[in-house]
């Protein structure tokens, strides 16, 4: 009854004036004028133009589009291996734990969400260096006759990006099996079915919001991940953010980094619509 | 193959296997970090050299613990404050977000509610350089035609504020949403029969029902804030906060004041989860 006069009264005006404000001046004009500067760079005289050229050297420079398409191929395979690992602790804790127990596992499991990300990175390092807690021990059972780095590798980068984003899997996947009635993968069982049959007829179509929200957000963090690939990826295991923070802090050169800048939003939001897409889902409602 | 139904012994028990395996696996650099923030060597790593809590108390030459360190306390003392700041203004705007979408009607609210969404699938890096870059082109424009060279838009404290703010407002939007969603609007219908104005019955009933998620909004802003690194990168001035002052120290080597450091963080960010855990368990 009062919905159609609340269209201009003052609380409308009093929650719609912030939220413009925020979106507007935070989200949308600044990344406007990040398209705009990635069009412009110096000529010969020194004067900014309009011009292609921070472009044509992201294409005309392999070391950049290779750095590029790595760092796609690899958040994706971070991704899906994010979700293999993932859906069988959902799965063990909403479906198999007895009640009393899910609570508390699920409990635990959040917690290492709210540590920082370096913190947890910083664990892995003292963990796995030349001089770190595993090698201490595989030298002193004689499993090894020195020591060994295991930081600085692919393997180890892939391993720490999984380890980063896995909550962010876990969590919707746990919310949407928890919705998943038991009686039908009872009903599945009684009919003769066994896990390699319902995993993929009951269990994954229903659970599809989860995956596609945990993967949106675990590839969207992984592409844009700088911590983890710059401290344990070491020094040829280029990530793109890591060109991004070059161009800008260590050349000085803001339009190329806007032009890069660019790209990799180019990227992340075309392959999350082709997700999207593929699943039939749509953003709000992976939001929920 | 779920607890109703019968399931051979080697499948339940490669299952707890590999549960227990990913705990272990969930668990173990943070224990081994704690663990050796309390060990007697110079270096954060093994072997065993006795237990001790210089790496918190002391005041060495060589040996400075995390309660002296000026660098790293002043660094916690900038997150706090960057932090406190965040949590206030996304708590602010994130609610007049949920009740925007929420409660009202307004044409382009599908455009707008998309809008809202996008901080959450942009990368933290391009929001932090797309709002450098802004803050930059309009720094030079005050300074080219009104010569006046605004703060704001250098990078340092307020920057990094605005920068976070920009997506954690997001989060409390979704937070402080859902609850909204279980308000039962009949109440509000009752208060505006009695003769309240709509302002009167937000203040008074509305926002008394969304406490408990204002809090946990408040709360998981801060956290958010404290710990974010991406955006907050490119944004940084002269004060740094604690995980840049941290990420320069690990990428230059490491001492058991980093431990040290880390055991304090995971302490109290547990600390703050479970407070917030319990309290949003109690109300429901």
């Amino acid at each position: 009854m009062q919905t159609d006069r609340t269209g201009k009264s003052l609380p409308f005006l009093m929650f719609v004036t912030p939220v413009l404000l925020w979106l507007f001046l935070l989200i949308v004009l600044p990344h406007i004028d990040l398209l705009l500067m990635s069009f412009r760079s110096e000529d010969d005289y020194g004067n900014m133009v309009w011009s292609l050229v921070n472009y044509i050297n992201f294409f005309g420079e392999p070391i950049y589009w290779e750095t590029f398409a790595r760092t796609a191929i690899y958040a994706v395979l971070v991704t899906l291996i994010t979700f293999a690992v993932s859906l069988p602790i959902a799965f063990y804790i909403t479906k198999v734990a007895s009640p009393r127990h899910s609570g508390f596992l699920s409990l635990l499991l959040l917690m290492p969400f709210w540590v920082s990300e370096l913190v947890r990175v910083y664990g892995w390092m003292i963990l796995l260096r030349e001089s770190g807690v595993v090698n201490h021990f595989l030298v002193r059972f004689g499993l090894l006759q020195q020591p060994v780095e295991m930081l600085y590798n692919d393997i180890t980068m892939v391993m720490g990006l999984v380890y980063t984003s896995m909550l962010f899997m876990v969590v919707p996947l746990i919310s949407v099996l928890d919705s998943l009635d038991d009686s039908l993968i009872e009903a599945a069982y009684d009919l003769g079915g066994s896990i390699f049959s319902i995993l993929p007829r009951i269990i994954i179509p229903h659970a599809m919001p989860g995956i596609v929200s945990g993967g949106i957000v675990v590839f969207m963090l992984t592409l844009g991940n700088y911590l983890t690939p710059n401290l344990i990826g070491g020094k040829n295991s280029l990530w793109f953010t890591e060109q991004i923070y070059n161009q800008f802090i260590a050349s000085f050169n803001w339009n190329q980094g806007a032009a890069f800048g660019f790209l990799l939003l180019l990227l992340s939001s075309s392959i999350i619509w082709v997700g999207l897409k593929l699943t039939g889902q749509t953003l709000s409602r992976v939001a929920q | 193959m779920i607890r109703s139904l019968p399931h051979s012994r080697p499948y339940s028990l490669g299952f707890k296997l590999y549960v227990v395996l990913f705990f272990v696996f969930l668990f173990s650099p943070l224990a081994v970090t704690c663990i050796l923030a309390f060990n007697d060597s110079q270096f954060p790593a093994l072997p065993w050299k006795g237990f001790t809590l210089e790496w918190f108390t002391a005041d060495l030459p060589g040996r400075v613990g995390i309660f002296h360190d000026a660098v790293n306390l002043s660094a916690i003392w900038v997150s706090f404050k960057v932090a406190f700041w965040v949590s206030i203004f996304s708590t602010l705007v994130g609610t007049c977000g949920a009740f925007l979408f929420e409660q009202e009607h307004f044409r382009f609210k599908q455009s707008l509610y998309f809008l809202m969404l996008a901080p959450l699938v942009i990368p933290g890096v391009i929001l932090g350089i797309s709002i450098l870059l802004f803050a930059n082109t309009l720094g030079m424009y005050f300074e080219n035609h009104f010569n006046l060279d605004v703060a704001l838009f250098r990078p340092g404290f307020w920057l990094v504020v605005l920068g976070q703010f920009s997506f954690i407002s997001t989060l409390v939007t979704l937070i402080v949403s859902a609850r909204l969603k279980k308000f039962d609007r009949s109440l509000e219908e009752a208060a505006l029969n009695l003769g309240a104005n709509r302002l009167q019955v937000i203040w008074h009933i509305t926002l008394k029902f969304l406490r408990p998620a204002l809090a946990g909004a408040f709360a998981v802003a801060f956290l958010m804030s404290f710990e974010n690194f991406n955006t907050t990168l490119f944004l940084v001035g002269s004060e740094a906060t604690l995980p840049i002052t941290l990420y320069l120290q690990v990428r230059d080597g490491s001492t058991p004041v980093i431990n040290a450091i880390s055991f304090l963080l995971i302490m109290g960010t547990s600390l703050l989860a479970l407070i917030n855990l319990t309290l949003s368990r109690k109300k429901g």
